[in-house]
């Protein structure tokens, strides 16, 4: 789960002080991965010496610090809403919480974010899918075995990651206010235009379309 | 190389007037021979529509669909048909399979109906079926057959002759994930042998077996994943979403 990130995130929405900043995250995440104050000060102090966040001291005599994003900062949580969360690399809730600042932030797209880790998601279980197919190559029967309940258990991670981004999207189509901006800005970019015969045209109200057949 | 399927810029309208209902709105992909590309999507995006378009067993109300470089629109009803009977397979999520056939009799019958006499159609049945590892269903009716059975059956009766344009519509939508397993190897292998096949699946775990993945949202293409060669690549974000 990236704090760093999160707080960045936070910060987008305005100057604020230490605490405040690790109350709204953890209403703002539903209470599910409570932060501790050291663990945030020591994140605000990281980000302030790589010059992402910097702290004014307020004028009231009491010394406390307020946080603001810098021009640097707001380029490291663009950088972090347009690249995908890898499956290797980072737990899953990274993710959720993601999302959960995406929905919230006036900067970030939430359909491209959906559409892009789905992408994304999807290579990884192609990546995966290959792997086994190709087998261990061993002799060694459990190891083979083992390899491939250890590639299952991964493919079912990534399906369950695309089901449940499926769901985020039908849901934000469904309920958000605009509701079809989250769909309708996806096609713009949607399709990589070299796999395709024929360029296509990027902009084009869907607002009329029914979404089913007779 | 001629792709194998090429639909260019399709759209598919129901209905007509304030009751128009859009299918499918502009969509191109392309297949070229050995791949197999999956097409998914939430109900009611169009999936099983352009499989149907790309088979010929609908008209495209816009855009040309082309198999083998033929453009369908331009044959009467007549090439059509033969065109697909000779070059196109497909496989459902289920009634495949004639019940009172055997499996074998069921692999030769698109042979019988090109015109094949039943013997020979009867011994290339049954050669094809060895090859892919199921000589001991040949002689077996389809209610003697697992359900992962009767599509692997179903996938061979699909590339007898000289088929190489396989649909399959959800084809593992009632098996469990082993058996759905043992049909995506066997529609992969099917692909690497020179078909090129287009996948119809809610499951992503089955369209990894895809050289490229393409989402349907309300008819339109929403995103692809990139060729399987490419995955290995340093890939720009933005190119794929």
């Amino acid at each position: 789960m990236s704090v760093r990130h999160s707080l960045l995130a936070l910060l987008e929405q305005g100057p604020m002080y230490g605490y405040g900043l690790k109350s709204e995250f953890e209403a703002a995440t539903g209470q599910m991965w409570p932060l501790n104050v050291g663990q945030v000060y020591t994140t605000l102090a990281r980000l302030e010496r790589d010059g992402l966040v910097k702290a004014d001291v307020e004028a009231d005599g009491q010394g406390q610090k307020v946080y603001r994003l810098t021009g640097a900062g707001r380029a490291e949580l663009d950088a972090w809403f347009s690249s995908a969360v890898s499956r290797e690399a980072a737990p899953r809730q990274e993710l959720a919480i993601k999302l959960i600042f995406a929905v919230r932030s006036p900067s970030a797209d939430v359909g491209k974010v959906i559409q892009r880790q789905r992408a994304a998601t999807m290579r990884s279980l192609q990546e995966l899918t290959r792997l086994k197919a190709d087998g261990g190559g061993g002799d060694d029967l459990t190891a083979e075995l083992a390899w491939t309940l250890t590639l299952d258990g991964l493919l079912f991670q990534g399906e369950a990651e695309i089901r449940w981004l499926d769901l985020c999207e039908a849901r934000l189509a469904g309920t958000a206010p605009g509701a079809a901006a989250a769909t309708t800005a996806v096609p713009a970019s949607g399709v990589d235009p070299a796999a395709q015969s024929e360029p296509r045209s990027a902009t084009k109200p869907t607002g009329a379309r029914a979404g089913g057949r007779p | 190389m001629t792709p194998i399927l090429e639909v260019r810029g399709v759209t598919r309208e129901y209905g007509s007037g304030r009751t128009t209902v859009t299918a499918l709105d502009d969509v191109s992909v392309m297949v070229l021979p050995g791949e197999l590309v999956a097409v998914m999507g939430p109900s009611g995006s169009g999936k099983s529509t352009l499989l149907a378009i790309a088979g010929g067993l609908d008209r495209a109300t816009k855009g040309q669909v082309l198999v083998d470089g033929r453009d369908l629109g331009a044959l009467d009803g007549k090439a059509l048909a033969e065109l697909r009977r000779r070059f196109v397979g497909y496989v459902f999520q289920d009634l495949n399979l004639l019940a009172t056939l055997t499996a074998g009799e069921n692999v030769a019958l698109p042979l019988e109906l090109d015109g094949a006499r039943p013997r020979t159609a009867a011994s290339r049945a049954r050669a094809l079926l060895a090859e892919l590892g199921m000589a001991e269903l040949a002689g077996r009716f389809p209610e003697e057959l697992s359900g992962g059975e009767q599509q692997r059956v179903a996938i061979a009766r699909a590339v007898v002759g000289e088929r190489r344009l396989l649909l399959a519509d959800e084809p593992t939508g009632a098996l469990d994930s082993l058996t759905g397993e043992t049909v995506l190897g066997l529609l992969r292998r099917q692909c690497d042998n020179g078909c090129a096949a287009v996948l119809v699946t809610h499951d992503a775990r089955y369209a990894a077996w895809a050289d490229r993945v393409v989402f349907l949202r309300d008819g339109r293409l929403v995103d692809q994943t990139a060729p399987a060669d490419d995955l290995h690549g340093p890939r720009d974000p933005e190119a794929v979403t």
